[in-house]
């Protein structure tokens, strides 16, 4: 076996393990930082003996012993006398171990777990559940490496220093907890903290990542019709990436882009899954919210946008989530649907001016209602409120399509 | 793990509390309050958890000691600008920080003032 072929095999390993070779490295001491730190060992290692001796029949178990080894190692060096203990005790019956647990489900409630800085928690799942590094991470969530480092480092701190429980909350506790899980999730896929609800986020960032998240927690729990219901959501939303710019890579708005551009095989999937969340009788915000997408997403066969039925979603949404996003876009679905008047009510009622979708939609709701030099006015300020170059051409590109007062 | 429980409460709330000066006792104006501490009391006891603990004496009764440069300053009372005060802890033992955080929104406190929960570090040797 070649070195190139070794790494490959512990990429894969890596991928579809990192996180469950965490969670069981770290179940019973809830150190999560030495877990990683012992898993990196273990990988450096697989990469020299695997090229020699061929890629054991199970690397999974292989990589485990390997860690575990390493966190021996470190236990009996620092001379902390209980987590050597609980060490020794692990290394004493692991070697036999043929079926690896997977506790991935407790460590992402672990790291969405309300005494954990909600800045933190997506990050944190990114890096214990995937394997991502504090630079790949920052970058996505605009912040520097240190700081996200930094951060990350805390995290872990508390979480093997304070005590936080190594499970999944009970039935009473759980539709809250998952409910934290769920939302760092779809912040990743969001990468931006604002403008999450927008569901357009400005690059690729993490959203391959986000969708991996999804589907772990979709397998771990299978009853979940909220888990469901994010994971049709970001599917919908994926779906559209390939049509968001144009041929110029410039921004194209939801209701202008080409719907032949859009991922049917995405879309199918995002509609089944869905359906069946729908079938558990138990609707939920991010049900609601991929059941607008899904609105949106039937204007590839039906050639037109449902504006009413968008209208009743994110009125029902709005009742669940009365988030600033949530309302702002429900005014815009508003004004779409015919009623611009109606809109700028509404948009009067929300409080917060520096919000650059408010302006986006106020700017339209005035254009509906002739109002142009008010609209102008509201394009500009749209436009430099964003951070996004291609959307702020477009909406500078729509004060000249305006006509004159 | 043990964790310590750490009650802040409102100012006027230290107004109303008994003192705790046995016979001399001025008594309670907020009845009320006192039993619902007796009963928290109560359950932290009866469910084995509880370790130690004391209220504490109004803030007013504070005195901060520093030594700087060798100078000792004495001065009266904590923070008097800050609306939430010390006013008691409990030391509870419990399985994990949920289980704490549970006895933490059962007291009195948490309603209208806050509490801190914070684990107890290990007894030097074993850290």
């Amino acid at each position: 076996m070649t070195a190139g072929e070794a790494r490959r095999a512990a990429e894969r390993a890596a991928r579809q393990s990192y996180g469950k070779l965490v969670a069981i490295l770290s179940a019973r001491t809830r150190d999560v930082a030495a877990a990683e730190d012992a898993l990196a060992d273990a990988f450096r290692s697989a990469l020299q003996t695997w090229p020699e001796r061929g890629v054991p029949d199970r690397p999974e178990a292989w990589l485990i012993t390997a860690a575990r080894r390493s966190l021996g190692h470190v236990a009996r060096h620092a001379r902390v006398v209980d987590a050597g203990q609980a060490m020794l005790e692990m290394l004493a019956h692991d070697d036999e171990m043929v079926e690896i647990p997977d506790q991935r489900l407790a460590l992402l409630f672990i790291c969405a777990h309300p005494a954990i800085d909600r800045a933190v928690q997506a990050p944190l799942m990114l890096q214990t559940v995937l394997g991502l590094d504090a630079q790949r991470i920052a970058a996505c969530f605009l912040t520097s490496p240190a700081a996200m480092g930094q951060r990350l480092v805390r995290a872990k701190a508390k979480i093997r220093d304070a005590g936080i429980a190594f499970a999944v909350p009970d039935r009473d506790a759980l539709p809250a907890r998952l409910d934290a899980v769920l939302s760092a999730i779809y912040a990743a896929y969001g990468t931006g903290w604002e403008d999450v609800h927008d569901a357009e986020p400005r690059g690729k960032g993490l959203a391959e990542e986000a969708l991996w998240l999804a589907r772990v927690v979709v397998g771990l729990l299978p009853a979940s019709a909220e888990a469901r219901g994010l994971l049709a959501l970001m599917l919908h939303c994926e779906a559209r990436r390939p049509a968001r710019r144009d041929g110029e890579g410039c921004f194209v708005p939801l209701d202008r882009q080409d719907p032949s551009r859009w991922r049917a095989d995405m879309i199918a999937e995002a509609e089944a899954i869905l359906a069946s969340a729908g079938r558990m009788g138990r609707p939920g915000r991010f049900q609601i919210e991929a059941a607008i997408q899904s609105v949106h997403a039937a204007r590839a066969r039906t050639g037109a946008t449902n504006w009413p039925a968008l209208v009743a979603l994110y009125d029902h949404l709005a009742e669940l989530a009365p988030a600033v996003g949530v309302l702002v876009a429900r005014a815009a679905a508003t004004a779409a649907a015919g009623d611009p008047a109606a809109a700028i009510v509404q948009l009067d009622g929300i409080g917060d001016r520096r919000y650059q979708p408010w302006w986006a939609a106020r700017a339209r709701a005035l254009t509906l209602l002739g109002r142009h030099p008010e609209a102008a006015e509201a394009f500009a300020t749209a436009a430099g409120l964003t951070e996004d170059a291609a959307v702020r051409a477009y909406l500078l590109a729509q004060i000249s399509v305006s006509p004159p007062a | 793990m043990e964790y310590m429980l750490i009650f802040r409460e409102d100012q006027s709330n230290f107004g109303n509390r008994r003192n705790a000066g046995g016979e001399n006792a001025e008594w309670d104006r907020d009845p009320a309050r006192w039993d619902a501490w007796m009963a928290y009391i109560g359950a932290l006891r009866g469910s084995g958890v509880m370790r130690s603990g004391n209220g504490l004496q109004p803030p007013h009764t504070a005195t901060v000691v520093r030594v700087r440069d060798g100078a000792r300053e004495v001065q009266d009372g904590p923070y008097a600008d800050t609306k939430e005060q010390l006013g008691g802890y409990f030391i509870i033992d419990v399985p994990d920080l949920d289980q704490a955080l549970e006895w933490a929104a059962r007291s009195p406190a948490a309603v209208d003032g806050s509490v801190e929960v914070r684990p107890v570090m290990p007894p030097f040797g074993h850290g």
